[in-house]
């Protein structure tokens, strides 16, 4: 869907603030003074203490908040442009499937969205479903699976109309440590087939370094960009986490936490380092 | 970290429970045993009823060993004998009446039913309309939810003559009112109610993130109602529904008995107990059919949930 050429960046994001309840006594600072530009085809992943504005500086992105303050283009255009022109695809922490429907049906919604006929939606779902790697789970309901296979249908449903931004909010963190690691393999191979641009949102830094071509870094309060870390591992397979480069950048990404002001990053980034 | 789950916390994949939603042998089986259930409760009913009877026959209408009376009398007139009530289904309705009693207590069956499911749907439309106007703001909601309430609070026996008069009143052309549609609205106040109050919970029910989802595909308000809002609303509204189906009934039998309307189980009812000293076990007859129809109507319900709710995961059912 993606008309950006390679002189239009995929994201730009300046000087983005946002203030939720201003002027009241409940007011938080989420975020302030946040720049970044992601060009197309590229893998970001923000990472940072719970609080620091993360999952806000996407939502702001994916239009669904309206910033209090800064500009954000999308492939462009005004976020909410890119919104009604099914320029993103989104997942969440939870699958948030719907139970009425099958898990073809599932990933077919946000192309019934989009006025697909019904020839082409399941031409495109059962693509998806063999992508995903769930060809014969088409016909089930969501609930019959488990919650990893979920996962992979609401990714599938993501990229159902080949967004060229996909917006994902710690997709994986519900996940085991295992269906985790295969999932990431999956996600890499999934953006390289479809050179989807990627934010991604993510606690874990061996993730993020995984999957990034730039891990940013960012710390609370108030929730700003403190680091951008480019990640330079070439092309992921299973040896890259055995990679001498990767537990490099892993260090670095722990020390740039670290030397973020906010005391709360070592405890919440020490669970996945193992 | 707090929000990783550990994985035992998640559904497994059981091939077992993949093809057994409500349908197949194990519906049939709790079928069975429902049926045995019921049958079981109305002999109990009936024993019971017979001993209390031959009690108070046996005592003289006094508790055993004392001379306190019993509350009630237990006298053939009161309480006339079971089986006096299950033959008198098969004899005419009064001597001389070529047509027995079931045919007209199943003619006023049907035509009380056919007051109340006309009730009962219009109370549907309406109810899911209150809904849906509540829906749209919070205002609205605050507005309109204490009328609603209000409005079950006013009293059907009021209610019912004003319905009635104004049904008389209303003069279109090409259409003449019956006064069988206002027992219709009649059951139509009782039905809207719970319909109107599930309903708007049934559509506030999508979590923010499906609701977020819908809006990062650019749904419009009409598509996120009809593939997100009114899917979700459907377990909320099968209860309201049952609840609605047997107001509706209790509403068509107290519409027809205000409206004085003929050819229904209240008007049954009305002629049956002015003639009760000679005849008791008819009243109980009609008592009976009523019940009946309340409980037909329900499983009329209960099919449609089967049917509505055969694809949900078995904790929404
Ligand atoms: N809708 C909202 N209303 C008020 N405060 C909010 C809202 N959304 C987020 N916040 C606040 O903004 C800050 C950043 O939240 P969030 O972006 O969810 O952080 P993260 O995803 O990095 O954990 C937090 O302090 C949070 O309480
Ligand atoms: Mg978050």
């Amino acid at each position: 869907m993606t008309t950006a050429d390679t002189t239009t960046p995929a994201i730009e994001i300046q000087g983005v603030g946002m203030v939720f309840n201003g002027g009241r006594p409940n007011e938080v600072t989420a975020l302030t003074d946040i720049d970044l530009t992601v060009q197309a085809g590229e893998f970001i992943s923000l990472i940072g203490p719970s609080g620091c504005g993360k999952s806000t500086l996407m939502r702001i992105v994916g239009d669904l908040e309206t910033p209090t303050s800064g500009a954000v283009r999308v492939n462009g255009k005004d976020p909410r442009q890119a919104r009604l022109d099914h320029d993103y695809g989104m997942a969440f922490q939870q699958a948030g499937l719907f139970d009425w429907r099958t898990v073809s049906a599932n990933i077919e919604l946000p192309l019934e969205l989009m006025k697909w006929n019904k020839a082409r939606r399941q031409t495109r779902s059962s693509e998806l479903l063999d992508l995903v790697h769930l060809a014969d789970f088409g016909a089930m309901r969501p609930w019959e699976l488990s919650g990893g296979m979920q996962q992979r249908v609401a990714i599938a449903r993501a990229l159902a109309a080949s967004p060229g931004l996909l917006l994902m909010d710690e997709p994986f963190g519900a996940l085991d440590e295992m269906t985790r690691e295969r999932m990431q393999g999956e996600l890499v191979r999934i953006c390289a087939e479809t050179g989807a641009t990627v934010i991604f949102v993510t606690h874990s830094i061996p993730e993020a370094v995984y999957l990034s071509d730039r891990v940013v870094v960012m710390s609370a309060r108030p929730g700003q960009i403190t680091d951008v870390i480019p990640v330079a591992l070439g092309e992921r397979n299973e040896d890259t986490r055995e990679d001498p480069t990767f537990f490099a950048s892993i260090t670095t990404v722990r020390e740039a936490l670290r030397g973020a002001p906010a005391p709360a990053v070592t405890g919440s980034n020490s669970v996945d380092i193992s | 970290m707090a929000t990783t789950a550990p994985t035992f916390l998640q559904k497994p994949v059981d091939p077992a429970r993949s093809n057994s939603g409500r349908s197949g042998p194990s519906a049939l089986s709790r079928f069975a045993r429902r049926t045995v259930f019921i049958i079981g409760g109305i002999v109990a009913v009936a024993l019971i009823y017979t001993a209390v009877k031959a009690m108070g026959h046996a005592t003289g209408g006094t508790w055993p060993f004392t001379s306190m009376p019993l509350p009630f009398s237990t006298d053939d007139v009161t309480m006339p004998p079971v089986m006096d009530i299950v033959l008198r289904f098969g004899q005419p309705q009064r001597t001389g009446d070529p047509k027995n009693l079931t045919m007209w207590i199943l003619e006023a069956m049907l035509f009380t039913f056919r007051e109340a499911f006309v009730g009962f749907i219009i109370g549907i439309i309406i109810g899911m309309a209150i809904a849906l106007i509540m829906l749209r703001t919070r205002w609205l909601e605050r507005g309109v939810m204490p009328w609603v309430i209000v409005s079950q609070t006013v009293p059907l026996i009021a209610l019912a003559p004003v319905v009635v008069a104004f049904g008389n009143q209303i003069k279109v052309p090409l259409f003449s009112w019956q006064q069988w549609m206002s027992v219709a609205l009649i059951a139509t106040y009782l039905t809207f109610f719970p319909v109107a109050v599930n309903g708007l919970r049934g559509l506030k029910s999508p979590t923010p993130l499906a609701l977020d989802f819908m809006r990062t595909n650019a749904a419009s308000g009409n598509a996120t109602l009809w593939k997100l809002r009114m899917p979700a609303a459907v377990p909320f509204l099968i209860p309201a529904l049952k609840l609605a189906a047997t107001a509706s009934v209790v509403g068509a039998i107290v519409g027809e008995i205000s409206a004085g309307v003929r050819g229904g189980l209240g008007r049954l009812l009305i002629d049956y107990s002015a003639q009760y000293l000679s005849d008791p076990s008819r009243l109980y007859c009609v008592v009976i059919g009523a019940a009946l129809l309340g409980v037909l109507f329900v499983a009329l319900i209960n099919v449609t949930d089967l049917l509505l709710m055969r694809n949900r995961p078995r904790e929404a059912r």
